[in-house]
């Protein structure tokens, strides 16, 4: 990649849940702001934009990360899946997000969307996961409504109904 | 809160990384997991005229052993080590430290040398390497040199990193026979910045104890052959002469007892991991 001038835009290509999606940017954007701005999937909220609060968090080549730590440029090439890509299929839910229903691990939704995808994760590769190993792992969250109980519940459930449906499969 | 403008070099090569940095000079900053960079960079703490990306550089991706100690090259992430099976019998206090470091969602992409580049005075990557007496690896389009840890960092974020270096890789020394560590930290929330954080080395002539969060720059002191009272009183004297200051997370009084509680329950952790 030769230099990219700062007052330029710049064709950014990656894999976004899946399919191959490009747009311009500046190489200053944010990838949170490519993403909501440029490719229109607001599902992906922007929170404190420091790296602290992980309502930002998507999933980069195969890992939870900050969107709002990362530069659109920085992400061409990459594997990204964010919350649109968590769902099945139009109006079904995945079991994680249907715990989170059921459990009422959601009430303003801000913070929902980065909690749900670092879950998503945790879940995939900790299949019986501890409560504390959850309670750290959901540390790099903040949700300023539920006081965290109902989202440890959820995530403890959806891993049971998981481990349920691959002893089943 | 949006960086300013910048221009972006995705570096292929070593080489290509140095030349955009002699040329860039102190307007060019190296950015590779851009855990810290990229927030300094929004808060326009940080207003490089160019960034140079140096993670798709296939020849700094390696974590080995070299000699007695660990080498972690520049584009290894902070979980990448957290992961390798050898880490914890190599070097039990960086298997200790590293969980400590940011959040899961963010060792995800922050790399070791990354850290040790932001030089952080609370960060814990900064503070294992000088409690086991590391060393910094930098290079440039001339030279190659290597830093202590105890000379690498000269103050509040600042290093002794010229214009035109790299830090290619950090050197942990491993384990070494008969030695104890431990790790502890205190702060508000798992995964804040430490208010104050204690690495400790204990061995049968005595204990080093480096203390992060308080001072400008993490700080070190060997208590060779000192027990008991005389060892609070030593610890005293340490505390007393770190120069803490009050901030909105603490007093610089709190943080000095810290130390001293602190400090002694760590070094006391090390000794009983000396089996």
């Amino acid at each position: 990649m030769p230099r990219l001038s700062a007052d330029a835009r710049h064709r950014i290509r990656f894999e976004l849940n899946g399919h191959t999606v490009e747009g311009d940017a500046e190489p200053r954007m944010l990838l949170t702001d490519f993403l909501r701005h440029t490719l229109g999937m607001t599902g992906t909220h922007v929170g404190c934009e420091h790296g602290v609060c992980g309502a930002c968090t998507v999933e980069i080549d195969g890992v939870p990360a900050r969107a709002c730590l990362t530069l659109a440029v920085q992400a061409d090439g990459a594997r990204i899946r964010t919350v649109e890509g968590l769902a099945p299929a139009p109006r079904r839910l995945s079991v994680l997000q249907e715990a989170f229903r059921r459990h009422h691990a959601l009430q303003c939704g801000f913070c929902t969307a980065g909690i749900l995808m670092s879950l998503d994760h945790y879940l995939r590769h900790h299949p019986d996961p501890g409560e504390a190993d959850l309670r750290e792992f959901l540390s790099g969250h903040l949700c300023r409504c539920t006081g965290y109980a109902p989202i440890l519940a959820a995530a403890l459930d959806a891993a049971a109904k998981l481990r349920e449906a691959s002893a089943h499969a | 809160m949006k960086p300013a403008r910048f221009d972006y070099v995705r570096a292929a090569t070593l080489a290509e990384a140095h030349a955009a940095l002699a040329e860039g000079g102190d307007d060019a900053r190296i950015i590779a997991g851009g855990q810290s960079l990229v927030p300094m960079l929004s808060m326009r703490l940080a207003r490089p005229a160019v960034l140079i990306d140096i993670m798709h550089l296939p020849a700094l991706t390696k974590i080995g052993v070299k000699g007695d100690s660990i080498r972690v090259e520049a584009a290894v992430r902070q979980a990448e080590l957290l992961a390798w099976p050898e880490l914890r019998e190599r070097q039990p206090l960086l298997a200790a430290a590293l969980p400590w470091v940011g959040h899961a969602q963010t060792r995800s992409r922050g790399t070791v040398c990354g850290s040790v580049a932001h030089a952080d005075p609370s960060a814990e990557l900064p503070l294992t390497l000088l409690a086991l007496k590391g060393a910094v690896e930098l290079s440039s389009q001339k030279r190659r040199r290597h830093v202590a840890a105890e000379e690498f960092f000269t103050g509040l974020m600042s290093t002794a990193r010229n214009d035109d270096e790299l830090i290619e890789a950090v050197e942990f020394p491993c384990r070494a026979a008969g030695h104890g560590y431990a790790f502890t930290e205190f702060a508000r929330r798992h995964g804040d910045f430490a208010i104050v954080a204690c690495a400790a080395v204990a061995s049968k002539d005595g204990a080093r104890l480096a203390i992060g969060g308080v001072a400008d720059i993490p700080t070190a002191r060997d208590f060779a052959g000192i027990e008991g009272d005389a060892l609070d009183d030593a610890l005293d004297e340490f505390a007393g002469g770190l120069d803490a200051r009050d901030d909105l997370h603490a007093t610089a009084k709190y943080r000095r007892a810290l130390v001293r509680r602190l400090g002694r329950a760590t070094i006391e952790e090390a000794r009983r991991c000396r089996a």
